[in-house]
This record gives C-alpha cells, sequence and structure tokens, in this order.
C-alpha cells in the first residue's frame, strides 16, 4: 500500500499546476455546498423558529373533525337527510379545567385554556377586525413567547385594570392608538367593551401583529357573551418536533380538534421540503462539475504515464494495483479538495454572517447561518464518492493496458 | 532437500506454443514453437527484424499469454488467463531487462531497484535498501544510488534496469536487445554483467539480440526466422 501511494504521490506532484487547478475545483464544490446548506438550512430554522415561537405548539379548538350527528341520524337509518333543523351545541370546550388536570398528569409541557372572539377595534374613528384573545396570564408564560414579544409593557399590566388589552404593535399603527388610549372593543353580538392599552405586540409575522390582540379570559368571555367559556386550549411541548404526535393523542383522548404547528402550517413545510431538494441537487450539480476536473488530470496522467503502467505490469505488478494507483490519486486530489472545501465552505459562512440587511421589512438584520458537522460530511462524502467515480474510470482503462504493445511502440 | 529434483525440471518450457495477434486479418507471430529453458543457461535469440524474437520472449516471461500451446515455469503449467498468477510469476520468478530502460523518471536509481522489492512486500525497508545498494555496487552503481534516471547516462541506465530485474533474486533473466541503445564500451559493460550472472550465480538468461557476435558469447543460440525457431 505503502508503494502505491508512493507512485500516486509522485505522479500527482509531477502534474502539480493541474493538480492544483482539480484540488481547487473540488475544494470550490464542497466550500459552496457547505455555504449553501448552512444559508438554507439557517433560514430554514429561523423561520421555524419564528414559526413556532409566534404560536403555541398545539392548538386545541371546541371545533370537531367531523360534524356531530344529529338526532334523527341516531334515530332513523335512511340514505339521505334533507331539510333537518341542524341541533343547537352551546360552544366552548365542556369540563375544560378537568382536560387541562388531565392533559398536565402525561403532557410533557404546558397546557393554558384561552378564549377566542372575533371583534371589530375602533379608535379615533378609525375600525379594524381583530383576533381577541383572552388568557391566562400566569399559564400564558409556559404556553406562547407572548411575554418576551410585548414592548411597551407586561403580561401582567393586563392585571392594571379592568379591561386591559394588548394589542399588535401593526393593529395599534393601523388606528392610530397608543399604550394609555382607551379602545373600543365590539364584539359580533353588537357588545361594546371600552379597553384600556396596556402594551404592545410584536411578533415580527405581520399578520399576527396586524390582527391579533390579547385579554384577560373574563374580558373575552363578555365580548362572547358567554360566561366561563373557554373555546381554545394553548399547548406547548418540550419538544416541537413531537407536537404532531401529541396532538392527535389529545385529540384522540378528548375529542377535540387540535392543530399542531406543523399541520397549521402543512403547505409551507412542504415548500421547504421542495426547496431543500432543489438545493441538495444544486449542490449535487456543483460537486459533480467539480469531478470532471479531477477525471481530466487522472486522464491525462493515465495517458502520460502508459510507459511507467507498463514497467510496472512487467515487472509483476496486477491490474488492481495498478488501478488503485490511480484511483488512489483521484481520491487524494478529492480529500484535499474536501479539506480545503471545508475551511473555504467555513470561512465563506463567516463572511456572510457579517453581511448587514437592513430593511424597514424585517428584524433580521444577519443572514441566519446554521453551522452543522453534517453538511460538513455529505459534501466530503459527495465529492469523494464523484472524485472516485471520476477516477475510477480512467484507472481502469489504465489498468486494462496490455504491456507488451506499449512496450513494442517504445523499443 | 528440494534444491536437488527441481534441477531436473526446466525452468521454463514451451510446448506448441503459437501467437497470432489481429481480429480481422491474423498476423501469427510466433509458431508451435517447443523450448526449454534449463536453469544456469545463458541463451541468446537471434533472427531478422519481425521473426518473432521479441514475442517469444514476452511468451517465455509471461507478459503475453500465448493463442494455442501451453508454457510451464518449472514443470507447472501456467493458465493463459489467469493475470494474477502470471504476475504473481513475474514479480518472483522472472526479471526483464529491455532495450529502453523503463525506469520510473520520478524515483531515484535505487528507489527504481528497490520497485519490485517492495511489490513483492516480503522483506523489511532496511533488508530492501541493503540489498538493492549491493546489486549497484556490483554492477558499479554506488555513486549513482541517489540520482534520478534523468541524471544517468544510457549505459548506467541500462545497468540500473538489470539491478532492478535482478532485485527479487529471480530464476531467469530475459533480455530483449539489452545493448540496442548503447555504445560498444556500455555494451560489453552490459554483456559482462550478464555473463557474471550466469556463471556466479548460475541464474538462466535469455537475450534477444540481432549482434551476432555478441550472440556467440552465450551458452546456446537460437535463430528465429518466420515466428520458428530454425536453429
Amino acid at each position: 500500500m505503502k508503494l502505491v501511494l508512493d507512485i500516486a504521490l509522485t505522479h500527482v506532484r509531477s502534474r502539480l499546476r493541474q493538480t492544483l487547478v482539480g484540488l481547487m475545483g473540488v475544494a470550490m464544490g464542497v466550500g459552496f455546498s457547505v455555504m449553501m446548506a448552512a444559508l438554507m438550512e439557517g433560514s430554514q430554522r429561523d423561520f421555524i423558529t419564528q414559526l413556532v415561537d409566534a404560536l403555541p405548539h398545539i392548538t386545541m379548538t371546541d371545533e370537531r373533525r367531523e360534524p356531530p350527528r344529529q338526532p334523527a341520524e341516531d334515530l332513523y337509518q335512511v340514505v339521505a337527510y334533507s331539510g333537518l333543523s341542524t341541533k343547537a351545541t352551546r360552544p366552548g370546550i365542556k369540563n375544560p379545567y378537568a382536560i387541562i388536570a388531565s392533559l398536565d398528569s402525561w403532557l410533557d409541557g404546558a397546557v393554558a385554556p384561552s378564549v377566542q372572539a372575533r371583534a371589530v377595534i375602533r379608535y379615533a374613528s378609525r375600525d379594524t377586525a381583530a383576533n381577541v384573545t383572552g388568557i391566562d396570564p400566569k399559564r400564558e408564560a409556559a404556553v406562547s413567547k407572548l411575554p418576551e414579544q410585548l414592548r411597551h409593557g407586561s403580561l401582567q399590566d393586563l392585571y392594571r385594570s379592568s379591561n386591559a388589552i394588548i394589542l399588535g404593535d401593526r393593529l395599534a399603527d393601523k388606528i392610530g392608538a397608543r399604550v394609555g388610549n382607551t379602545i373600543s372593543v365590539v364584539s359580533g353580538t353588537g357588545r361594546v367593551v371600552y379597553c384600556n392599552v396596556v402594551a404592545l405586540l410584536h411578533s415580527g409575522i405581520s399578520q399576527t401583529d396586524e390582527t391579533q390582540a390579547y385579554t384577560l379570559m373574563k374580558t373575552a368571555q363578555i365580548l362572547a357573551s358567554q360566561t366561563g367559556l373557554v373555546n381554545a386550549m394553548r399547548i406547548r411541548v418540550a419538544d416541537v418536533m413531537s407536537a404532531f404526535d401529541v396532538a392527535k393523542r389529545i385529540e384522540a383522548q378528548t375529542g377535540y380538534k387540535s392543530v399542531s404547528w406543523q399541520e397549521a402550517n402543512e403547505d409551507l413545510l412542504s415548500a421547504l421540503e421542495i426547496r431543500n431538494f432543489i438545493m441538495y441537487t444544486v449542490v449535487g450539480a456543483i460537486l459533480l462539475v467539480a469531478s470532471f476536473g479531477t477525471y481530466n488530470i487522472i486522464s491525462t496522467i493515465t495517458h502520460e504515464k502508459t510507459r511507467d503502467i507498463a514497467i510496472l505490469k512487467s515487472l509483476g505488478f496486477t491490474e488492481r494495483t495498478v488501478r488503485s494507483i490511480f484511483l488512489l490519486e483521484a481520491l487524494m486530489i478529492g480529500l484535499a479538495g474536501t479539506l480545503l472545501g471545508w475551511v473555504l465552505g467555513y470561512t465563506l459562512c463567516r463572511m456572510l454572517e457579517t453581511i448587514e440587511f437592513k430593511s424597514p421589512f424585517m428584524d433580521v438584520s444577519h443572514l441566519p447561518l446554521y453551522y452543522a458537522p453534517a453538511h460538513y460530511i455529505l459534501a466530503g462524502l459527495v465529492a469523494m464518492l464523484a472524485s472516485g467515480i471520476a477516477g475510477y474510470l480512467p484507472a481502469r482503462k489504465a489498468a486494462s493496458l496490455h504491456p507488451v504493445e506499449i512496450i513494442r511502440g517504445a523499443s | 532437500m528440494t534444491a536437488e529434483p527441481k534441477l531436473k525440471v526446466p525452468l521454463i518450457e514451451l510446448h506448441h506454443v503459437t501467437k497470432t495477434i489481429g481480429d480481422g486479418i491474423e498476423t501469427t507471430l510466433v509458431r508451435d514453437i517447443n523450448l526449454a529453458i534449463e536453469p544456469g543457461e545463458f541463451v541468446a535469440v537471434t533472427g531478422p527484424s519481425g521473426s518473432g524474437k521479441s514475442s517469444l520472449l514476452y511468451l517465455l516471461g509471461l507478459l503475453d499469454a500465448p493463442t494455442s500451446g501451453d508454457v510451464l515455469i518449472q514443470g507447472r503449467r501456467v493458465p493463459p488467463d489467469d493475470e494474477a498468477e502470471r504476475a504473481r510469476l513475474r514479480l518472483k520468478l522472472i526479471g526483464f531487462v529491455f532495450q529502453f530502460h523503463f525506469l520510473l523518471p520520478e524515483f531515484t536509481a535505487l528507489m527504481n531497484v528497490m520497485l519490485p522489492m517492495r511489490a513483492l512486500g516480503e522483506m523489511s525497508d532496511a533488508a530492501m535498501k541493503t540489498r538493492a545498494m549491493n546489486l549497484l555496487t556490483s554492477l558499479g552503481l554506488e555513486a549513482h544510488a541517489g540520482k534520478l534516471p534523468g541524471q544517468l547516462s544510457g549505459g548506467q541506465r541500462q545497468r540500473v534496469a538489470i539491478a532492478r530485474a535482478l532485485a527479487n533474486e529471480p530464476q531467469v533473466i530475459l533480455a530483449d536487445e539489452p545493448t540496442g541503445n548503447l555504445d560498444t564500451a556500455s555494451s560489453e559493460q552490459v554483456l559482462s554483467v550478464l555473463r557474471r550472472l550466469v556463471d556466479d550465480t548460475k541464474r538462466s538468461i535469455v537475450m534477444v539480440t540481432h549482434d551476432l557476435g555478441l550472440a556467440a558469447r552465450a551458452d546456446r543460440q537460437l535463430r528465429i526466422v518466420d515466428g520458428r525457431i530454425v536453429n
């Protein structure tokens, strides 16, 4: 093996300039692959973190997946019904605190009850539709990032006045309200509640910041005209990725529709998967192009070294040994290119991190990059595989050369 | 104990060996050759250009496989399609010297001589180096051990090639026009080395040459015409 390595090294050194070009090709391929992977995964993780943090991991509402069966359906067996008056059911989750106690017993996370109401918010002759969520401030901190997303106030300020409200900052801008202003909140039933703005919310997701408002549960219950109403449970789990399975279990246990963050953003997540597929295809293409350089070098070396091949074979070197010499040369270029590419990729990532983006529409002032050993290992493995294949083809051809023909030609 | 019976068996035998090349228009290089090379024998092969001298040498050295007939090494038939076995036998039993030296240009003379030993892998680095130095010294090249082939004269390169051929202590040296590219003085040097090998170490040598004067110094002469041994 040492002899094979010595010969391979000698060959590679004899074509130093060409070897360096090939090596740089692999290094660029690996470097840019690592950088792209860090950039793509960084932006994806940043996006998911914002998505997950903005909302509870699981939201259980008083809806059901299947519409409730009507009394007539239970009484008669017929093909179809028409013109039936649907049985009215009281909105809200039945026995919410019993459900909370049950979930607390097994759930690795936290549960908070809430009241969802739709309302129109008015201030200074301007009005806008809003989702008003009644929360329990003591439990809310455990299920959402709301306390960290508040500006100009805190969650405890909801206790400060009888009808306190927290508004999304864009929502407040729309109607021109500021902390300390009293705004009117008009429910769908026409009930008007005057609320004092105690804090502003900035989640970073424009839809939330434009439409969301928080009050105490009792205020939301007044708006919904139903005392004691709890029509949603907000759940946070310790393992974010388990939310989908936990939601299914909660739904099976309670019968109420439980939507995980993955289900709520299904289309976005599938778009991310497509994006990842495109990314890895591009990365693969970069490395494939780099491997053509390696193929070119090994082909040139085998062409130049036909006499050496003939003499090695006449000495008793087997085809396999000759093949392994040239394959090793390709792998050496691949390995050196990979190592250099890792350094290049890391340097590029560090450089990208320093770039600042200033825009009134977003908070992120730096590119989100994610450093993962898997990116380096994957790029290295693909580069080595591509180099191996690129080297194997000319190596096989070199090994199959008939020494007699070469010796005759040289004599 | 085992050396005595081996002496009775020819080192290399060709039984009705024919070599043909070409797919459409076939050319017969050697035809129906029967030949035995005995241990310690110096055989010269002569003949006109294109008569099949080198082809015969390549068949004897397992560098080429016969189209028909058998090649036996120390009494054992060598399967013509077993490339690995032929390579192993070449490495252990046969040494080649060509008209062109065929030294690896990036390796020093010492490293070139060590090459077959390293390929065989049966000795330590120190032992290989010692043997290679001894071989170079015996051929008057001790001062040139660290030089690259490009820094040596034609005669010196050919002597390095002989040293390399002797590296694994082969039973037979097959030399194809070893003096073809050398001046008279260098040719004489090379031939003296080959003659000494037969006389001192009892190795066999098969040498292809055009030079009848050189051939006359061999123990046996074979003349080939049109692929057949005529004398």
